[in-house]
């Protein structure tokens, strides 16, 4: 029996879980997480059932389908609380060597597969652009604000500012206010006249997107609802307080998302959520050697297969696309993986949702895309690397010092970069202060910025007790609800 | 108090009462509810920071929320740089506040094996290769 392994279980590896698994597979399901859904379904834990969690989600009924034909089917084993710490590349596939137990625990099970067939799909966390303050707590990525809200029903302030770019600043709004916040604002970096481009272009099309545009109305009808301002064109430029947020500065930006100087005011705040769109999570990707697109995506062809044999991907590793596109993309995966035709039936409608969805992906990008004037936020004391406290001016300094702009040899001097987060928060940062995307290195097309060959750190007593060879299967783990 | 938990009889979706745990944080008593993680706890009472960094000395607390920035690296019953926006909390867990850097680097090898340790904050970061 071919057995298939699934890393992640949001949208897409749910998906790409159940149709494997209907194709006739093995499967095996991992997600670092306690519990299913990924960031989009993220919801209470087990210990504290909620009578109305619907009123959070959306497609809440689609993740109980799927959670629950998983859970019944025999051919699959999902295991959560599962970590890949890293990738080998094998002859044909590759070698994951998993940890299962508390996150960051010692003590965790090592489990070490090496499947017929490999799904990737671990998603994207949000960006977020520096600015000055943006290390204080009380300043969150757009992400936290939901997931706090989502999964532990934690408000991350009473007065919070949310600002950045993208769609995705709207149900975090919602998420907030369903907290019992005030949100003071909602604040998009694009103008109208991206917002018109992108969004007004070709209207007749985006009613195949019928659904995503009904979440977005919902989500509009919250922030109306609430007298929630929205307002295009600005973007927080600061934080300010003592050892924690008390208030923010506020700017109206150009086209080029420079500030207009003159129109900051400050607001007090004491909370601010911010996202200026997402990161594909690729180490698994590029651990295996899948190729990358130009813009830094997986690519894959229309069965969702990598240009590595053995591994397909789905969902927003492979662009930007949303739940409905990774839901598709997912069971394209699933089902080709399986060693199915996905030209036929579920598989070729599953493909059509995926093309609708890849539009409105490029009209977010259109729309909602990073314009180089937010350097001009910095200023040279602006911590730019989180973990390692690396400023604006000492990048400059060391690129000035060292003449280069090569963003590994500054990463090494200014230790930009270099601390716990891997260069997750700045790395794609950097390389943009640096003068843009460097050449790739190797044939993997693979960025150094994004490479992680170790995904996570792991504890020294964890990799001594590791086992020698593969198992074949896993052991039996209790489904998580 | 900034951040707050919402109260269970107040919240449009309906979880069950509370089943309260406490975690001692610095040796102070702070309850939360079953279920929660260390970094919920802590937001959840108000607390927005937990640890030092190194060299700036400026707090941190939770930022990213989904375990990829480790700016919220806690130390959880003698355990360092515990993510405590995923570690579930226990009742009678013991949270230390951190300072100095995570001291499991990424790119020097595994890291260390720094579980414990009173001054580990100074030793991890001159054990740091750079």
């Amino acid at each position: 029996m071919r057995h298939v392994v699934v890393v992640g279980a949001g949208p897409a590896g749910l998906a790409a879980a159940r149709a494997a698994a209907d194709g006739g597979a093995r499967v095996t399901l991992l997600d670092s997480a306690d519990g299913l859904g990924g960031q989009y379904w993220r919801h209470m834990p087990a210990e504290r059932p909620a009578e109305r969690e619907h009123l959070l989600h959306h497609r809440w009924t689609t993740f109980g389908e799927l959670r629950d034909a998983l859970a019944a089917h025999p051919a699959v084993t999902v295991v959560p609380s599962a970590q890949v710490w890293s990738l080998e590349r094998l002859e044909y596939g590759a070698r994951l060597n998993v940890l299962v137990g508390e996150p960051d625990g010692v003590g965790r099970e090592a489990l070490v597969l090496e499947p017929d067939a490999l799904v990737l799909a671990t998603g994207a966390h949000d960006r977020t652009l520096p600015f000055p303050g943006w290390q204080l707590p009380g300043v969150y990525s757009a992400g936290a604000a939901q997931a706090l809200a989502k999964g532990e029903r934690v408000a991350v302030g009473r007065r919070v500012v949310v600002a950045g770019a993208g769609p995705f600043l709207l149900p975090v709004a919602s998420s907030l206010l369903q907290t019992g916040a005030s949100v003071l604002g909602v604040h998009e970096a694009a103008g109208l006249g991206a917002l018109g481009r992108g969004w007004l272009s070709r209207p007749w099309e985006l009613a195949g997107a019928a659904g995503k545009a009904g979440e977005l109305a919902g989500y509009v009808r919250d922030l109306v609802r609430h007298r929630v301002p929205w307002r295009p064109g600005e973007a927080v430029i600061a934080a300010h307080g003592d050892g924690q947020v008390e208030a923010v500065t506020i700017a109206r930006l150009d086209e080029r998302w420079a500030r207009v100087p003159g129109t900051e005011r400050q607001v007090e705040a004491d909370a601010v959520c911010v996202s200026h769109g997402f990161t594909p999570r690729l180490e698994l990707a590029i651990a295996a050697g899948c190729a990358l697109s130009a813009s830094r995506f997986v690519v894959v062809d229309a069965a969702q297969a990598t240009s590595v044999a053995g591994v397909w991907a789905a969902g927003e590793i492979t662009g930007i696309g949303g739940a409905d596109a990774a839901l598709a993309e997912g069971a394209v995966a699933g089902t080709a993986a399986a060693g199915g035709d996905t030209g036929a039936g579920p598989a070729l409608v599953a493909g059509r949702a995926r093309t609708r969805a890849r539009g409105f992906a490029a009209r977010i990008e259109a729309a909602h895309g990073i314009r180089g004037g937010w350097v001009g936020w910095l200023r040279d004391d602006t911590a730019v690397c989180r973990c390692e406290e690396t400023t604006y001016g000492r990048i400059r300094e060391v690129a000035e010092l060292t003449g280069s702009r090569e963003t590994r040899s500054v990463k090494l001097t200014s230790r930009a970069g270099l601390g716990p987060c891997q260069a997750r928060m700045c790395g794609r940062t950097l390389q943009e202060l640096l003068g843009g995307p460097e050449p790739s290195l190797g044939t993997a097309l693979a960025p150094a910025v994004d490479r992680r060959p170790l995904v996570v750190p792991v504890r020294l007593g964890d990799l001594a007790a590791l086992p020698q060879r593969p198992q074949q299967s896993p052991n039996p783990q209790e489904n998580p609800t | 108090m900034t951040s707050y938990r919402v109260p269970a009889e107040r919240d449009l979706v309906e979880p069950g009462p509370d089943r309260p745990l406490t975690i001692l944080v610095d040796g102070e008593p702070v309850t939360g509810t079953a279920g929660q993680t260390v970094g919920g706890v802590l937001l959840g009472a108000g607390r927005r920071e937990w640890r030092t960094t190194r060299d700036g000395g400026s707090p941190r607390g939770v930022f990213c929320g989904i375990g990829v920035c480790f700016d919220c690296l806690v130390e959880v019953n003698g355990l360092r740089d515990v993510r405590a926006c995923l570690r579930r909390a226990r009742d009678g867990d013991v949270v230390t506040r951190q300072g100095g850097r995570a001291s499991r680097e990424p790119d020097a090898e595994a890291g260390g094996d720094d579980a414990g340790g009173d001054d580990v904050g100074r030793r991890a970061g001159e054990g740091t290769s750079s």
